[in-house]
């Protein structure tokens, strides 16, 4: 009795700042140095940052700038379509979020709002509309999603899949000059729409390209097996600007010569064919890691193989490398930034032309520094949501 | 043996497997025969419309341009091929620069990402996290334009640290200059490289024999510098003379000048590059479980010993495979040349194919070039991956 009085409970750590302080900065000598050293180093380069962008930059090429870097040279009266197509886009994610996401309303009120927080900048009276209508659209989207989920859910899915078409569709046009739809050509399409339009569509059409070369490559017939390993391995050994210069040189040499192919088309097919390669090897890496049991016993239950590489195998491996994928889709939409080289007018390529002004003239450091946030912001935003839906899913866990 | 006729008889050839994979094979080479040959034809017709037969002749001809740098003597009247040799060697040289440099700061990101040390680890973290973010096209033409070409006119250079001037007409480092007994010193030298390698090899035969563990990199490195430093010392001349850079009109003059092109390239290159090293360093220490260190701790070994023999050759069997992959990465993405106007081998063709119309054969060997690249990393690959399997019982 007395024995277990006297046994002390264990020193608990004193917790506090200057304890955080001495362990995690102030350790040793040494540690002492590199935190002096690092903190030299912040100082020195977000004042130099700071001063660049407050005092010396001049802004006003962006913002003077702000639609051709947006949509390039695309006309200014069919520009409304290009909203209704993002309207589209938002109306269906405020579906989703009303019926995938009904708990987090941090993220819900976040992304609704943002157009209309985009809108208090000073975006002029025209943008500022449609702004506005985008996060009502959000919003309807968001209470009917919120009314009926179990009912709309199918046709959301739906949706999305219809998005890009529809997103295309309004972008082209489909009526001649004096319709209601007049077809816009490709080449007035740049800026970021061009890149996010290079980029859906590389990442739509090689996936399913993808996924058939890493079944290929896994097949028993060694003719296919052998003529996926080819193709993967000529493709992922080459620069994608070859591949590029393929497409825009090649292409129409390849083509029989009535059928003629547009310059944004030819880089589609080229990111595709580029991506699709790097994709077959993140597939085979899912199908890899999935057990022969999963197999057995589907062929066990009478599934025939299509049946079961469909419906048992192919879903568990595309779950197991979400997060890679993701990482593949980001690599793509950097990626496109190398069709500026062959001479269209995505971001990059819109940033050449609007330093080709001679009002401009050597603002380069506003300009790119303006174009790599865009790629920044986005890219950081996709991995970010990657991350959270690996959580959600427990990818690694099960 | 008696059933076979019989399942024979009932399962018709439509349905035998074995029939149906030879039939689908055949039919799939035959559809990639057509489509092949589609493809061979329409080219060759539309070839023939511009006048032009494929062939690789057309790369003895006198290539008419010149190239802004050059690693060895070429002129305008030099030949397509020797062009492109040019081309190739920049890439080379390109390559082998970035890679050095971003190994080097992959490997200190790597460690610092992994301090205790508060401060140094966010700081690691942010730099990973923004430059992963970026696009590297746009990463290299920001350099360029941006940094390097914005650098003061010659007159007002940046003279820091030491003689090496800052300029937008290029970087000027200090040089050496062979003098007349540079011959002697090279023979020195490749005398210090045989006699280090014999160090190498007797140290490694002594390991393998009694299983001690000789630092042999250690003593193979010093051998090979002692035999440099008694030859510099011991020649009456000093093999190289110091050669400084110096501003001499409107341009820089003496040393070796590096061009903005250049370094704008290397520099985006290895910069970029040597954030995903980064993280392929840190994810190899941490494969390395904490059990092991304390395992060898235990045994009585020091830290150094402990990182060298137990921590580091794990390690490394993680790190390699996806760092030589960055590494080729590397070498395809110095083709981004071409965006800031550095005559690497993409750039060098790219001029040829403009000058000649010859896309279908330029493209090709690019490739070709660019393929024996990565079929040389992936050789390596494999035996390095044959060496340090694990052993397994």
């Amino acid at each position: 009795m007395t024995q277990t009085q006297s046994i002390l409970p264990p020193l608990t750590e004193r917790s506090g700042i200057l304890r955080w302080l001495r362990k995690n900065l102030f350790g040793s000598w040494s540690d002492t140095f590199l935190t002096i050293f690092g903190a030299l180093v912040i100082y020195w380069v977000v004042k130099g940052f700071l001063t660049w962008i407050f005092k010396v930059a001049e802004w006003n090429v962006i913002s003077a700038n702000l639609r051709l870097i947006m949509i390039g040279q695309y006309p200014l009266e069919q520009v409304g379509r290009l909203w209704i197509a993002l309207g589209f886009l938002m109306f269906l994610s405020g579906n989703s979020l009303a019926i995938w996401a009904r708990k987090s309303y941090i993220k819900t009120i976040l992304l609704l709002a943002a157009p209309a927080l985009l809108a208090l900048l000073p975006f002029g009276d025209e943008p500022r509309k449609w702004l506005i209508t985008l996060t009502v659209l959000g919003l309807i989207g968001w209470g009917t999603g919120r009314t009926r989920p179990e009912a709309l859910a199918r046709s959301v899915i739906f949706g999305w899949v219809l998005s890009l078409p529809v997103f295309i569709l309004l972008t082209r046009g489909f009526t001649s000059e004096n319709g209601i739809m007049p077809i816009v050509g490709t080449n007035l399409w740049g800026g970021l729409l061009l890149t996010f339009l290079l980029t859906v569509v590389g990442i739509l059409f090689s996936f399913p390209l993808g996924v058939l070369l890493a079944l290929g490559r896994r097949s028993e017939l060694p003719v296919v097996r052998l003529a996926s390993i080819t193709y993967i391995e000529l493709v992922r050994g080459v620069p994608l600007i070859t591949i590029l210069f393929m497409a825009q040189l090649m292409l129409p040499l390849f083509l029989p010569p009535n059928v003629t192919i547009d310059r944004v088309l030819r880089a589609m097919v080229g990111i595709t064919l580029f991506s699709a390669a790097y994709l077959a090897e993140n597939v085979r890496g899912g199908l890899q890691a999935i057990p022969k049991g999963q197999y057995e016993a589907a062929y066990a239950l009478g599934l025939n193989g299509a049946q079961t590489m469909f419906l048992i195998i192919l879903p568990q491996a595309l779950r197991l490398i979400i997060p890679i994928l993701v990482g593949q889709f980001i690599a793509v939409f950097k990626d496109t930034a190398l069709v500026a080289i062959v001479g269209l007018l995505d971001l990059v390529g819109i940033g050449r032309s609007v330093l080709a002004q001679p009002k401009f003239l050597g603002l380069q450091r506003e300009v790119y520094a303006f174009i790599s946030l865009i790629y920044w912001v986005l890219s950081y935003g996709m991995s970010y949501l990657s991350q959270r839906l690996e959580e959600k899913l427990g990818v690694g866990k099960r | 043996m008696q059933a076979s006729p019989e399942r024979k008889a009932t399962i018709p050839f439509w349905r035998d497997e074995r029939i149906l994979n030879i039939l689908g094979q055949v039919a799939f080479v035959i559809g990639l025969i057509f489509i092949g040959s589609l493809i061979y034809q329409n080219m060759k017709v539309g070839l023939a419309t511009q006048g032009i037969t494929l062939s690789y002749g057309f790369l003895k001809g006198i290539s008419g341009f010149d190239i802004s740098e050059t690693l060895f003597s070429y002129s305008r009247t030099s030949s397509y091929w020797q062009a492109y040799l040019v081309g190739l060697l920049n890439t080379l040289s390109v390559s082998a620069v970035g890679i050095v440099v971003a190994t080097i700061l992959g490997v200190i990101l790597g460690v610092a990402r992994l301090s205790r040390n508060f401060l140094i680890n966010r700081l690691a973290a942010f730099y990973l996290e923004f430059i992963r973010n970026l696009s590297l096209l746009v990463f290299l033409i920001f350099w360029y334009l941006a940094v390097f070409l914005k650098l003061p006119r010659v007159k007002e250079a940046i003279i820091w640290p030491g003689p090496i001037f800052w300029t937008n007409r290029g970087l000027g480092i200090p040089w050496g200059i062979p003098t007349a007994s540079f011959p002697t010193f090279r023979l020195i030298l490749f005398t210090g490289l045989i006699l280090a390698l014999c160090v190498f090899f007797t140290l490694r035969a002594y390991s393998n024999r009694t299983g001690r563990t000789p630092i042999t990199l250690l003593w193979t490195g010093l051998t090979f510098v002692i035999v440099a430093l008694v030859g510099w010392l011991i020649l009456p001349e000093k093999p190289l003379t110091p050669d400084l850079p110096f501003v001499k009109g409107l341009n820089l003059s003496g040393g070796k000048i590096l061009s903005p092109e250049f370094t704008a390239l290397t520099s985006g290159l290895f910069l970029y590059t040597s954030a995903f090293i980064g993280e392929v360093v840190r994810a190899g220490i941490i494969s390395v479980s904490r059990g092991q260190v304390e395992a060898a701790r235990a045994l009585g070994l020091n830290g150094f010993q402990t990182l060298r023999l137990i921590v580091l050759p794990q390690a490394l069997r993680v790190i390699i495979p996806p760092l030589t992959s960055q590494y080729l990465n590397l070498i395809k993405n110095s083709s981004l040349a071409i965006a800031v106007g550095f005559p690497d081998m993409f750039y060098v063709s790219n001029t040829i194919q403009n000058q000649t119309g010859r896309a279908v054969e330029m493209i090709s060997l690019v490739m070709l070039t660019y393929l024996t690249f990565s079929l040389i990393t992936s050789v390596f690959m494999n035996w390095y991956n044959q060496r340090i399997k694990l052993v397994e019982r």
